[in-house]
């Protein structure tokens, strides 16, 4: 009964952790669906939203307003990239714009260290990373207040992103831009506004991303790196599908607690860092194109 | 260089009304050293169909990409002439800006998008358009009694649809954006020679009923000199021949070169081809 309890408890903290993967990786998908394009500067995106975010809070703005400012702040980080930098290399080979992301990352890297410091900072999101009692009481499970809070924020924010990407008309050009750029532009969808749009919507995506990790684990340059933990999530769940990299988000999560609880005594530990890849790996190997990536249908 | 025909060569609607589309002199270089097009000059009259017709290769594509300004997405570049559109320049302009002012290019090869449904296919074609729900869905409606086809296949993904129903759906979706002109490209490619006439029906009901004009740019020059009204010939990107539709179709060259046709009946291939090289040589 105990074990049961404690795989459940494993379970939980697990899939919760994942959802905020889903988040982190919900950033690639939506650029990479819309321009082709691996934007290796996710995560450094996190990282200067959280870090703004706390520079707000600090120089004495109210929560609200410091989180409009950055949310304003990002959008326009996200235009600005989509006109200066990826514009220009419009047409260009897929290896040169991932190389221009790259060296994307390191200016907003700078950039935010530059104009907040890089002191480690906490973010207060007035939410305790302590159990919730009635669930101990109740079961005995240690569930983290803070992580079902940032579980809920993650699945509501995806949960709209689906419904404006198959509702309306932004969206729907979205998907056609998604589809075929050329056909497109025929019609007389803007690429480059619907490219702004996806930077944009990237930004917040990272905000929400850097903000919920932020009140885990501190605003610190450590943020870049859980960017990476995105790749697994990515590979499993397909670059191009919003449902893939959710159930992938989860699967992650989970995987990894467990793997750490269960295989981690057996090899001296350190699993969790591992082990994601190593299902990545499998996923290559067995369907390549993820979970729900998107076939490439062809006729013949 | 081109040989206009004599008789009542100039299309009828140009002596009186100002053409839609007017094309001077275009020359077309890619990546900054491929001359493509060298000296294309066209008009299509307002209201009517005209085809643009020539060998693979031959720069139909690239006239009509130069005119609906897709050319500069694929590092191609107008670099002499003038194109215009209702009276207006348009080689500065954008895509969007062009199907705003009416005029869109239904792309070779119909590129669909294939993982939308068919439908919203379609409804991508309004997006220059500020329509209310109500009006989307009449809008709708009058594509799917041009194309009663569509409407069986609405919820399906456009890619698993047959090339004649994505064929179709591109001219659907064009149609959606309420153009004054539509620039077809290749319609007939891979399709089988019912479907080919059933498209080619469709095109002249559009041109009756709504009043679009067409240029389109085929390879299949029995079926096209059908439809339009006036023809174009395009070899190696200059205009070789022009005249209208019926006189093109009774013309000893053409039924040699493009028609397959002679004097004594078939031609052999070979023959037909050393002679084209033999006079481009002289040309």
């Amino acid at each position: 009964m105990a074990s049961v309890q404690v795989f459940l408890e494993v379970l939980i903290v697990g899939l919760l952790s994942g959802v905020m993967y889903s988040l982190v990786a919900l950033g690639f998908v939506l650029i990479y669906k819309a321009s082709s394009v691996f934007n290796f500067a996710q995560g450094a995106m996190v990282f200067f939203a959280a870090l703004t975010f706390v520079g707000f809070i600090e120089l004495g703005a109210p929560f609200w307003l410091s989180l409009a400012l950055t949310v304003g702040t990002m959008i326009l980080l996200g235009m600005a990239t989509e006109k200066f930098v990826l514009r220009p290399l419009v047409n260009q080979h897929e290896i040169t714009l991932l190389m221009a992301t790259i060296g994307l990352t390191f200016v907003i890297e700078g950039l935010a260290q530059l104009v907040w410091g890089v002191d480690v900072r906490r973010i207060d999101l007035g939410i305790k990373d302590v159990p919730i009692d009635w669930v101990a009481d109740n079961t005995g499970m240690l569930i983290s207040q803070l992580d079902l809070f940032a579980a809920l924020i993650a699945g509501t924010l995806v949960a709209v992103l689906a419904v404006l990407f198959s509702r309306t008309k932004v969206g729907r050009a979205l998907r056609a831009v998604a589809d075929d750029h050329a056909a497109a532009l025929s019609v007389g969808i803007p690429l480059q506004r619907i490219w702004g749009i996806v930077w944009a919507v990237a930004g917040v995506v990272a905000l929400v991303a850097g903000m919920l990790w932020g009140a885990r684990s501190g605003v610190q340059f450590a943020l870049v790196f859980v960017a990476l933990k995105a790749l697994p999530v990515l590979i499993i769940g397909g670059f191009t599908s919003i449902p893939g990299v959710i159930v992938a988000g989860l699967i992650v999560g989970a995987a990894e607690k467990l793997a750490e609880f269960y295989v981690g005594p057996m090899v001296g530990g350190g699993t969790e860092t591992w082990f994601p890849y190593v299902l990545a790996i499998l996923f290559l190997l067995v369907r390549p194109e993820g979970l729900f990536g998107e076939k490439i249908i062809r006729r013949v | 260089m081109s040989a206009v025909l004599p008789s009542d060569a100039i299309p009828a609607a140009a002596a009186h009304s100002r053409p839609i589309l007017a094309v001077n002199n275009i020359e077309v270089i890619y990546d900054h050293v491929i001359l493509v097009l060298k000296g294309v000059s066209l008009e299509v009259p307002t209201g009517s169909v005209v085809a643009l017709l020539g060998a693979n290769g031959a720069g139909k594509s690239t006239t009509l990409k130069s005119i609906s300004t897709l050319l500069a997405s694929e590092r191609g570049l107008v670099t002499k002439g003038s194109i215009e559109f209702q009276g207006e320049r348009i080689d500065r302009l954008t895509p969007n800006a062009l199907v705003q002012r009416g005029m869109i290019q239904v792309m070779e090869g119909r590129h669909c998008f294939g993982h939308l449904t068919v439908e919203e296919n379609l409804l991508t074609g309004s997006y220059t358009r500020s329509l209310s729900r109500g009006e989307l869905r009449s809008e709708l409606e009058k594509v799917y009694h041009y194309f009663p086809r569509l409407h069986t296949r609405r919820t399906s993904q456009a890619g698993y649809t047959s090339g004649g129903e994505q064929q179709m759906t591109a001219i659907g979706r064009a149609l959606m954006a309420k153009p004054k002109m539509i620039l077809l490209d290749e319609p007939s490619m891979g399709l089988a020679p019912q479907l080919v006439a059933e498209i080619f029906e469709i095109v002249r009901d559009l041109n009756d009923k709504e009043g679009v004009s067409f240029l389109i740019a085929e390879q299949n020059t029995h079926v096209a000199l059908k439809y339009a009204k006036y023809a174009y010939i395009l070899e190696s990107g200059k205009i070789m021949m022009e005249g209208p539709a019926s006189d093109l179709a009774d013309n000893a060259e053409v039924k040699e070169f493009y028609l397959g046709l002679a004097g004594e009946g078939r031609k052999s291939f070979r023959d037909t081809k050393s002679y084209r090289r033999r006079k481009r040589w002289l040309s």
